[in-house]
């Protein structure tokens, strides 16, 4: 009992229940299973943008330039495929743009060595720009045959972007809890110069988290593609404050070194069900943003003060 | 001698900024040989206020090794509410309204401040939480109505189009007047009293800041507050500036522009180090290439990647000038 | 008081009297900079009162010890890089004109005035950013003085400077004595707290064991005082079958900070590595084991030549550094024991990608039980551990990788003095199982104790070399501080 407390994940997963109660007492639409799973779907890119954070913030670092990584991959790949590139070669294209952009990332943040919460300040703004300046105001529409996805479904109405999602979460998971790689990134987040002096390959590590996470940035663009069918600039917008406060309030550490796959995977639900329980009582989408806002300075705060209480205790 | 080479490497910097600026001048006018004309000088000074006002705060903030990314929202409630009361009460006083739009500023920076000296959370974090939070405060205050041109004072749309000095048609206009009281006050504040000499100690060694018995707390959340208060303000000169105040628009993405300005204008992101001369050149570069790429023809759609890309080769620059010195100092 | 569970200091008494300067020793971990910092208010009691001119006062931050005239003069000077010389010793205090605006003509006057007082030909307006340690230390003192400090504590203030710094910091202790101050000396240093103290205070394991004056006392005295034992008693066995070079270096350097280092280290030798503070032996390790870059110079590991880019190619080279600063460079504070003693090899703990934690905490606990930590369990967080067992958990660490040579970075400062016993009774046993050991001490008598050989460094360069038996407390400290000229 007392193991279960401590745990980090424990805090989402009871508010998440919480959250179940509350929707389903104001609206009946909150216990319609496949309402939940239609839905769902909107938050799979938010998803996938955590994972990827849950992996730079354990390493101690943050990515702000998420959700700009998206609105430029959705964007080239649309034109790729709008110039005659075939879907795969589309797709590909597509995800190796976003593990570059996320590798330039990491670049800056191991070999220039700057904070990187103002590199990615500065790239979230020079990738949204090149998207700015490469599509204009105009949408670019993506060939039929890639739209729809969303629409795609499993057996039990399972929508096919949740499964790639649970998927990806559960093979990322096991490489962040079990695998060489994953031990590197929570020694580097716990203690970079620690981790340098035995030997590890400090700035390969954070250079790959960053890559990772421009790859997942990437799935998450293809799959909004398909789903929207149509790409834009302004795409994602904002998403990487749903995405940073999922993996916060999942129990990671913004200081790094603390956090866990299934955390981030149990709070990001619960920043969905949030959000459709608002949307379900149409609360407007800025009042939404302020709420997630305010989510997360809470989840970090909250954390702060667990950490102190485990520290006196 | 060795310091010496700091302080000239420092110069050097804004010397830089200088050069850039030219740059962008000479690059304008080779394409339009008018590119300095009254029109556009006048758009240029049009451009810069609000960047300066803003400018000052982030830079307080930044020189603790902090960053405000909420400025942007907090300019956009302070900017809804005193709009709402000029609505509303059509005889109030313009500088009532701007006072109230800096208290407004003052109380929200005071709660990023709370959060960031007491609360413990880093900057960034804190404060991209507040960007949220305060944006959807500014629709909750007017119920997502924009404040119309109308419900706006001619009193405080004057200062945007006129001033006390007139030189060959280019206005020296109100909006500048109140930058210029910012930027000098803030130098002020910096150069004459103790608790600006802390603003450098304490982001420059912030654990020797706390056993030389430097009030940190204090003056951390301070710098939180005078920058909250200062995008207030000009959350008030945005009404004057545009016309009216959207609860979406006003002050939206504004906090990328500001550090873009700071942090080319020479201060330091990891603080300790920068200058308000330093600031005032990189609003004014920045405020030239915005009006010099609507001159040249380029599309508005390149503004934010040149602030993006402004940034990165800012810091990219200071990095290495920092290990430079760090080089020189051993000797190695 | 107490730190993450173990008691550092424990029931201490102590007075300072104005116009003496009182001396506190003891070894390194016997409390005595914990002391000097209770009473400057940087850490606070657990218990206890503190007086200050009579009257009882409880410090929460250093502001209130300093607005009572208490001043600390820390061993790493804390000064700003980016403020110039004079506003780092009025800083937070500047003078003001009458117009209450900071008056920078007066402050650099009145700076020139203290620093020249102080000896010192500093500018008032360079930056601090590039100044040496003992400058550095001056303005610190400068700032005490500035605030008519009446407690000044100096906390190993003589641990980086020259011999002639030395004797011009004494001369300033003096003449503050003379003016009243009470002065507060910690060091390890005995010839110059014997030089300058009127009192001395000796501490072992956070309790005072004993107070003194000079002048009824001796060296000696204070010496069995501090260890609890007497000198002869310490086991000295030296290394008897000594094989090939192990470790050697050839004419090392980087910049400014060490010139042409050359030393050997032979298989199953221990090489102990005296010095100052701040004579470069730090960086020498640092160096060899690729956490910086040498300027020039060359690395032989069992007489082949390396390349060393990172301690990743250290540790493939079969060299191992326990580093000096346990808790930033050593460990993982938060982490476990067996994620912390498998952290080096943690590759090879894995099978086709993924880390089999069974070997990992069978390597904890094969190591736990070899060197002893006492433990829970090997998911014990190492924060939780005393200092002798987090030293041997980072002596795991290194063991682990199998190195030929052992470098070890004052491997047992601020660990009591049975676990000291215990790492040094270690280092033999390894050095008998054949590993090359290169240790870096503070701590003379460690160095004497266990090392076969001696070398000595002092500003940079490598000074002295002693052969077997050939070291002394007295030699080894004259070559250290430069004074050996003289003494012959």
């Amino acid at each position: 009992m007392k193991k279960l407390v401590a745990r980090s994940e424990t805090i989402p997963a009871i508010l998440l229940v919480l959250a179940f109660v509350a929707g389903a007492m104001q609206s009946k639409f909150f216990l319609d299973v496949r309402y939940l799973l239609d839905s769902s779907t909107l938050y799979v890119e938010t998803g996938l943008l955590a994972i990827g954070m849950t992996f730079v913030i354990v390493s101690g670092n943050i990515d702000l330039s998420v959700a700009s990584m998206i609105a430029l991959v959705a964007c080239v790949t649309a034109r790729l495929m709008g110039a005659g590139w075939s879907i795969p070669a589309g797709c590909a294209g597509g995800l190796i743009l976003g593990l570059l952009l996320g590798g330039f990332n990491g670049l800056l943040v191991a070999k220039v060595k700057l904070p990187s919460f103002v590199v990615t300040l500065a790239t979230m703004a020079v990738y949204r720009g090149i998207a700015q300046v490469l599509q204009g105001a105009e949408s670019a529409k993506l060939p039929s045959g890639f739209v729809g996805i969303d629409m795609q479904h499993l057996p039990g109405h399972v929508p096919i972007p949740l499964v790639i999602l649970l998927l990806i979460a559960v093979v990322l998971g096991l490489v962040l809890q079990r695998t060489l790689f994953g031990r590197w990134v929570y020694s580097i987040g716990t203690n970079e110069e620690a981790s340098f002096y035995a030997g590890l390959p400090t700035s390969t590590v954070k250079i790959a988290v960053f890559a990772l996470s421009g790859f997942l940035a990437a799935v998450a663009a293809l799959l909004l593609n398909s789903r929207l069918g149509v790409a834009r600039f302004d795409d994602a917008r904002g998403l990487e404050l749903d995405a940073i406060t999922a993996v916060v309030l999942g129990g990671a550490s913004i200081f790094g070194g603390k956090g866990t796959m299934l955390g981030t995977m149990l709070a990001l639900f619960l920043v969905a069900v949030l959000r459709i329980g608002m949307g379900v009582a149409n609360v407007k989408a800025e009042y939404q943003l302020a709420v997630i806002g305010t989510l997360l300075i809470v989840a970090v705060l909250a954390g702060n003060v667990a950490t102190k209480l485990s520290a006196k205790r | 001698m060795r310091p010496d080479v700091v302080h000239r490497l420092a110069a050097l910097r804004e010397a830089g900024t200088v050069v850039l600026l030219a740059g962008v001048v000479v690059a304008a006018m080779a394409k339009n040989p008018q590119f300095l004309d009254v029109k556009n000088l006048n758009s240029i000074l049009l451009w810069i206020p609000l960047l300066v006002v803003v400018g000052m705060g982030q830079m307080l903030v930044i020189l603790t090794r902090g960053i405000d990314v909420s400025v942007g929202s907090t300019m956009g409630v302070a900017g809804i509410v005193v709009g709402m009361l000029f609505r509303d009460h059509p005889g109030l006083n313009i500088y009532l309204g701007a006072a109230i739009g800096m208290a407004i500023g003052f109380v929200l920076g005071a709660i990023n401040g709370g959060l960031i000296a007491w609360a413990k959370i880093p900057p960034i974090i804190a404060t991209l939480g507040t960007l949220s939070a305060y944006r959807g405060l500014a629709f909750i205050a007017c119920k997502g109505e924009q404040i119309d041109s109308n419900n706006i004072p001619d009193g405080l749309t004057n200062w945007a189009l006129f001033g006390p000095i007139t030189i060959n048609g280019v206005t020296i206009s109100w909006l500048i007047v109140w930058a210029a009281a910012a930027a000098i006050l803030t130098a002020y504040f910096l150069r004459w009293t103790r608790t600006g000499r802390d603003v450098y100690a304490i982001g420059s060694h912030p654990e020797a800041a706390q056993l030389r018995g430097l009030p940190v707390t204090k003056v951390t959340f301070l710098v939180y507050s005078v920058c909250g208060a200062l995008a207030g303000l000009a959350g008030v000169l945005y009404a004057s500036r545009y016309g009216f105040v959207n609860p979406g628009t006003a002050g939206q993405g504004f906090e990328l522009t500001v550090i873009a300005a700071v942090v080319i204008g020479g201060t330091n992101v990891l603080g300790g180090s920068g200058t308000v001369f330093g600031v005032l050149l990189g609003c004014l570069l920045l405020g030239t290439i915005n009006v010099a790429l609507a001159v040249l023809g380029i599309d508005a759609a390149w503004q934010t990647l040149v602030y993006g890309i402004v940034i990165l080769i800012a810091l990219t620059i200071d990095s290495y000038l920092q290990r430079l010195l760090r080089r020189l100092a051993v000797g190695a | 008081m107490a730190f993450g569970g173990v008691e550092v200091l424990k029931g201490v008494d102590l007075d300072l009297f104005p116009g003496e300067v009182h001396g506190i020793v003891g070894e390194n971990g016997a409390g005595k900079s914990t002391l000097g910092k209770l009473i400057a208010g940087v850490h606070r009691a657990t218990g206890g009162e503190l007086e200050i001119g009579g009257s009882v006062r409880t410090l929460t931050n250093p502001r209130q010890a300093l607005d009572l005239g208490v001043a600390l003069i820390h061993q790493e000077p804390l000064t700003f890089p980016d403020l110039d010389v004079a506003e780092n010793i009025f800083v937070g205090r500047q003078p003001k004109t009458p117009a209450r605006q900071i008056g920078w003509k007066r402050m650099y006057a009145e700076a020139a005035v203290l620093l020249s007082s102080l000896g010192v030909s500093l500018n008032p307006r360079s930056k601090v950013r590039g100044l040496g340690v003992a400058d550095q230390q001056m303005i610190e003192l400068a700032a005490a003085l500035s605030q008519h400090a009446k407690v000044l504590i100096l906390d190993e203030t003589t641990a980086s400077l020259t011999p002639k710094e030395v004797a011009e910091l004494f001369a300033i202790v003096r003449r503050l004595r003379d003016e009243g101050c009470a002065i507060a000396f910690v060091s390890h240093r005995l010839d110059e707290v014997f030089d300058i103290c009127d009192r001395i205070t000796i501490l072992r394991d956070g309790e005072k064991v004993g107070e003194r004056t000079p002048s009824a006392s001796s060296i000696p005295e204070i010496v069995r005082l501090m260890v609890g034992r007497e000198l002869a008693s310490m086991e000295v066995r030296h290394a008897t079958g000594l094989g090939g070079e192990m470790l050697s270096v050839q004419n090392l350097c980087q910049g400014s900070i060490f010139h042409d280092v050359s030393l050997t280290v032979r298989k199953g030798e221990i090489v102990g590595m005296a010095g100052l503070v701040g004579a470069g032996r730090t960086d020498v390790a640092r160096a060899i084991f690729g956490i910086t870059k040498p300027s020039a110079g060359e690395i032989l590991v069992d007489g082949k030549p390396v390349q060393i880019q990172g301690p990743k190619q250290a540790m493939a080279a079969g060299l191992a550094l326990v580093p000096e600063d346990r808790q930033h460079h050593g460990l993982l504070l938060p982490v476990s024991i067996a994620e912390n003693a498998s952290l080096a090899i943690l590759r090879s703990l894995t099978k086709g990608g993924w880390v089999q934690s069974k070997r990992i905490d069978e390597n904890a606990k094969s190591y736990g039980k070899k060197l002893n930590i006492v433990m829970r369990s090997v998911d014990q967080p190492v924060k939780d551990l005393s200092g002798g067992n987090q030293q041997k958990v980072v002596l795991s660490k290194w063991l682990a990788s199998q190195p030929k040579v052992l470098i070890l970075d004052e491997p047992t400062r601020g660990i009591d003095v049975g676990a000291k016993a215990e790492v040094h009774r270690l280092m033999r046993e390894l050095a008998d199982e054949g590993l090359a050991i290169l240790m870096i001490s503070s701590d003379l008598q460690e160095v004497l104790t266990i090392s076969d050989r001696v070398v000595v460094m002092r500003e940079g360069r490598l000074v002295k070399a002693f052969e077997p038996n050939e070291a002394t407390q007295e030699n080894v400290m004259l070559a250290a501080t430069g004074q050996e000229a003289h003494a012959s």
